[in-house]
Formats: structure tokens, sequence, C-alpha cells
């Protein structure tokens, strides 16, 4: 639900998104990522696995060449981690209770 | 709060009725009258479902536990049990969930994470080893992959020689719900509702106290659905499987005593209550007067409620305590019949032990010291909620009347407008949060500066999750192969044939056959859910 709150937030801010629905793998974002030749890539992860799925998306990020999108997380991370996915290359992490102003704001201010 | 040009202020509460500043008789006669109340254990049951209430027997406390694997949740089920937990409520992990083996590529990373992990029926032994499942109640939060892990459980049931005429528990296998919130589906919605089918059929005939399906509206309300609508959604979805059972020639007594509810709490306190009240007493008429049910235990709307992770904030989050305890008192005044109460961790991680065991003393507390068991219904009669009783029972039909207009609830599910709706409100409902429309203690008012101490998460082993792994791979290399082949083909051959499916299924798991190859086994025939993407 938070993923699809966000989509509605950026589509208010006048940003075109593609969501692609839950429960995808990183193969499969990264494909669309590519194919879409999108800005950002945002990523919602409530299970807890961001850790693990950040470091395999970080290599799909390479394979696809897709390094240069801006690259964001949410979802239930908690503050502790933020410091092990920035290092993973994730340029921001907005957790649970992150105000929707502060994604739109970080997005305009970065997309590159 | 909206507010008139001048004098008092205008209350609306979330289901928008307006409240007033203070009611009296005239209002209960105006908003439909106090006649229609009735005695308790009697119809149409808005006091509460049996006479005596929690007076002859407290509500079943049953905490949300699961973890890891098979052996570190049995440790914690016998923790729960030992602080004097009278029911398990299990949570599985979301490979188990969506009905993939722990060793599957998508599992990665997931094995453990958010609940128990379970391959094949090995695991369910260890997981209630030394547990009596004829004494202890098990609920099975499971829903793509209910079916299987409802399987799994009479398999374990029948290895240990239990009469399966007497064996209790409840399976949430609410499948609807998850096309609307939560998201565990596996199959398209047709088959889902098909799979409830024989699971309920299954259970009528063979398991007859066991309740198959626990309709949730409690996640429809998490998605953003407002209490109303929460009720009318779940009311409407319970109604989607008795009509689906009826057409395949059950009598509604065969089975509407078995199916059984769960609702969420969190908001305004008499709105919750009225809700509850309104609800059983619109259930007992429409499993009557709609499905011409006699026997009263048909009608009762039995549920599981105490939870409300929507309204638990990861600031300040001791605060989430003191919530707590409020949802528990209202499920109490609301006659529910199991509380699993939210954790104060629950906004960011699975409970830990303390957190758990706070949240079973909460409900000790009102049982052992606040005297909420010693007399029924203790809000009857009062003006205020008998009124909203009345009013939120008129705005549930009237709900329901309209989904009904509009082709159904199904077929509202499967085009995407219910999850649209209820997505849209839930982004509208955070503005009014981060705008201060809404107020919300320690979020947008009552905030502090001072840095927040890291919160304690569930570590999730990875040495554990790799000898997960290595354990399914154990089992598959000892099992009789050439039986599971056979109890697959057979599984798959039901499903083709539009048999009831849960004889092959208990068969497959009996022989140790895991989740990831029964549900691969349906979806051969069934085929995937495309989710719909609609804003």
């Amino acid at each position: 639900m938070g993923a699809k709150i966000v989509v509605r937030a950026l589509m208010d801010a006048g940003f075109e998104v593609i969501y692609t629905g839950i429960r995808k793998s990183g193969e499969e974002i990264a494909a669309v990522a590519c194919e879409e030749d999108v800005d950002v890539v945002g990523l919602s992860i409530l299970s807890g696995s961001h850790i693990p799925f950040c470091r395999r998306f970080r290599e799909l990020r390479q394979e696809r060449q897709i390094e240069d999108k801006l690259w964001l997380v949410g979802g239930n991370i908690p503050r502790q981690d933020e410091t092990a996915l920035r290092q993973l290359g994730v340029d921001a992490v907005f957790p649970v209770g992150s105000p929707l102003r502060s994604i739109v704001d970080f997005i305009k201010r970065s997309a590159r | 709060m909206n507010r008139k040009q001048e004098g008092a202020p205008v209350v609306i509460n979330e289901s928008g009725i307006e409240i007033k500043p203070v009611y009296d008789a005239a209002d209960v006669a105006l908003s439909g009258g106090a006649e229609r109340v009735g005695d308790p254990g009697e119809f149409p049951f808005t006091r509460g479902i049996h006479r005596q209430m929690y007076r002859k027997r407290p509500w079943t406390m049953r905490q949300y536990a699961g973890f890891g694997t098979p052996r570190e949740t049995n440790e914690r089920f016998h923790y729960l049990i030992e602080q004097g937990q009278t029911g398990l409520n299990v949570a599985f992990d979301l490979p188990t969930q969506v009905g993939l083996d722990s060793d599957a590529a998508m599992a990665e990373g997931e094995v453990g994470r958010v609940g128990m992990a379970v391959d094949t029926l090995e695991d369910f032994e260890i997981a209630f080893d030394g547990i009596d499942l004829e004494k202890i109640t098990v609920s099975l939060t499971i829903n793509g992959a209910a079916a299987v892990l409802m399987a799994m459980y009479f398999a374990l049931a029948e290895k240990r020689g239990y009469d399966l005429e007497k064996l209790r528990g409840t399976a949430q296998n609410d499948i609807l719900k998850e096309f609307v919130g939560r998201g565990t589906w596996i199959f398209p919605v047709e088959p889902s509702i098909r799979l409830v089918g024989d699971t309920i059929i299954h259970c009528a005939e063979h398991v007859p106290r066991y309740s198959p399906v626990s309709v949730c509206g409690y996640h429809i309300r998490e998605s953003g659905a407002d209490p109303v609508q929460e009720m009318a959604y779940g009311f409407c979805i319970a109604q989607a499987y008795i009509d689906h059972v009826l057409e395949r020639g059950l009598d509604i007594d065969e089975f509407a005593s078995r199916l059984s509810f769960n609702f969420d709490i969190h908001g305004n306190f008499f709105e919750q209550i009225s809700k509850f009240r309104a609800g059983r007493r619109l259930w007992a008429h429409i499993i009557r007067d709609t499905y011409g049910a006699r026997k009263p235990q048909s009608m009762w709307l039995r549920m599981i409620a105490g939870g409300g992770g929507g309204g638990l904030t990861i600031e300040q989050p001791e605060n989430n305590i003191v919530r707590g305890a409020y949802y528990a008192l209202i499920s109490a005044l609301s006659g529910t019949q199991t509380m699993a109460l939210c954790s104060f961790d629950e906004a960011y991680t699975i409970p830990s032990a303390r957190a758990a065991r706070t949240s079973l003393r909460t409900m000790q507390i009102l049982i052992e010291e606040m005297g909420l068991c010693d007399t029924v219904d203790p809000l009857g009669g009062s003006y205020y909620v008998e009124t909203l009783t009345n009013e939120m029972e008129e705005r549930i039909k009237s709900v329901m009347a309209a989904v009904s207009e509009e082709g159904g609830i199904v077929r509202a599910i499967a085009e995407g407008n219910i999850q649209s709706a209820v997505s849209r409100q839930a982004y509208e409902h955070l503005r009014k949060i981060e705008s201060g429309d809404v107020r919300k203690v320690g979020v947008n008012c009552y905030q502090i500066d001072e840095d927040q101490p890291d919160i304690e998460f569930h570590p999730v082993k990875e040495e554990e999750c790799r000898a997960k792994i290595a354990g399914l791979e154990k089992v598959r290399a000892e099992r009789d192969n050439a039986r599971v082949t056979d109890a697959l083909r057979a599984v798959r051959d039901a499903a083709r044939a539009g048999d009831n499916v849960m004889p092959a299924i208990i068969a497959a798991v009996t022989a140790y056959a895991t989740v990831g190859e029964i549900t691969d086994c349906l979806v051969e025939v069934y085929g995937r859910f495309p989710e719909p993407i609609r804003f």
C-alpha cells in the first residue's frame, strides 16, 4: 500500500510513473528500468529483506547498465540499516513515516 | 475536524457519521429503536453471541507468532503458552505464503523473515512438537497456499491419532481480501474461490469443528477502507464464499457456523464498538433472512479482533503499548471471541518476546484486574452506543447494496475497483495526517526532537536459513519419490477434473511433497492471477 501511495504522490507532482506491481524480482525491475529508460528506480521493501535484495540489485544495475539512474529505497527500513544501503549505492532511503513531500523534493533536486 | 462557520464545532467520525454533543432516548428511537437490540445469546445477537460471554470463559488469547525455522518458532510457541496464552496464531514467511519452497530463486533473502518457513510436513511436526493440539487451538495465517497448509495440519493431526471429528482450529484462508490488500494471491480469482470452497466442503464433511475461513475486514481496513467499508466488504466477501458453496450443493446450516471473521481495531473508540455490535446484528439477519438458516450458530458472527497495525506509529513506539491497551479494551467491550493484540513493535518488526508478552499481559490485566469479564455487553443501552450501532448498521447495508448494484464484490475485485478505491482513500488519509487535519500523537503533534534509540529487531540468522534449505534437500532425498510423483499427479488430475482437491493434497503432504511442488501442480491447471494495475 505504501508504494501505491508514493505512486499517487509522484503522479500528483507531475511525474510519469511506471508501477510494476508487487512481488517483482530484481531482474524484472531492472529490465523494466532499462527498457523504459527511466530516470529513477524506487524499490519498496517491507519484509526486512532489503539488504540481500539490494546487494543483488546492485549487480543487476551493473549488468543492465542502469547505474546512472537515481536509486531510491523505501519501506520498512530500520534506521541502523541506512548506511549499509547507501554503501551499496542507494541514493536515498525513505523509511515508513517519511513525508511524501520529502520524496518528491529529493527526486526534483537529484534526478539526473 | 470540520468546523461550522459559527457556533459549536462539528464532529464527524471516520465512517462519515455526525456525532452529537449529547444523546438521549429520542436519538435511539429515531435511529431505529432499542427493541432490535435483543438479549445476549439471542437473535440478532447485538449484545453478543453467548448468553454468559466472558463470565463463562474469557476470550482466547492468540498472539501472532512465527519466524525463522520451525524449531525457533516452536520455542516461541512454548514460551507463549507458558506465559498464559490460550491459542496459537502462526505467522508464515512470504515464500510459504505464496507457495514457494525455501530454495526457490524468488525466496532468496525472504526465508524465515516475516514468519516461519514451511516446506514439508516435517516442518509442522517440528513446529508443533510438544503441543497438545486437542487443547491449544491453532490459527494458521495463510491464504494463497491455505489449502496446502490446512492439509498439512490435518495430516499432522491424523499422524498423531487425533479424532478429526473433534479437531478445532482456524485457517485465515480468505483469498478475496488478499486481492484487495496484503497481496499473497497465487491463482486467478475464480479458481481461488473454488479452492476456498474445496476447503469449506472438506471441513464440513470431515473436520466439522474446524473453521476453514476467517473472513478479514482487517486487511481491507489496513489498506485504507473506513470502518463501515471494512464490515461491508468483509460481509460481501463472506457471501461470495457462501454463494459458491451453496451452488455446490451444501445446505447453509452445514457450514455457516464454521465461518469466522477477523476485524481491525484502530481509530475512534465508540465507532469501533458500534461497528462490531452493528455487524453482529446485520450478519445474523443476512444468514437467517437471505439464506434461510435455521441453526442459531450459523447466524453467529464469531470474530478475532484486537489488532490494528495501521494505528501504531514508528515514532515514540512506547505509545503503541498504550494504544494496544485501548484496542484490547475496545475488543473486550465489543464481545470478541479471540484477541490477537498488535504488539508495540509491530510498526517495524515481527514482535519480540518482550512485546508479545506485554500484549498478553495487557489482556490478562483486563481479565484479572479490570473486571471486563464480569458482565455481558456493559455498554448495551447507552444512548450513544445504541444510536451509533443503528447508524453504522444502516451505512454498512448501503455500502453492501452499492457493491451489489455495481456487479458484486468478485467482479469489483477482479477488475481492481475496490483496490483502486481503498488505495485512494489511504492516500487521502495520509495527506490529512501530513497536513494535520487528522491528528496523530507523536507524528503530527506532541513530537519530540531527541534522537530515538535504535530499536530491537528480530535478527534473521542466515545460517539457520541455510540449514532450512539443507533440511529440505534431505527430505526430498529420503522420501518415497515415486509415491510423491503419483500424489502430485493426483492433485493435478483432481484440479483438472474439478473434483475437490483436498483429499489429493492431504495425500501429497503425507508423502512429504513440498508446498512449492503442490502449488506448481495447481498453477499448471489454474494459472496465476495477473495483478490489475489501476490508479
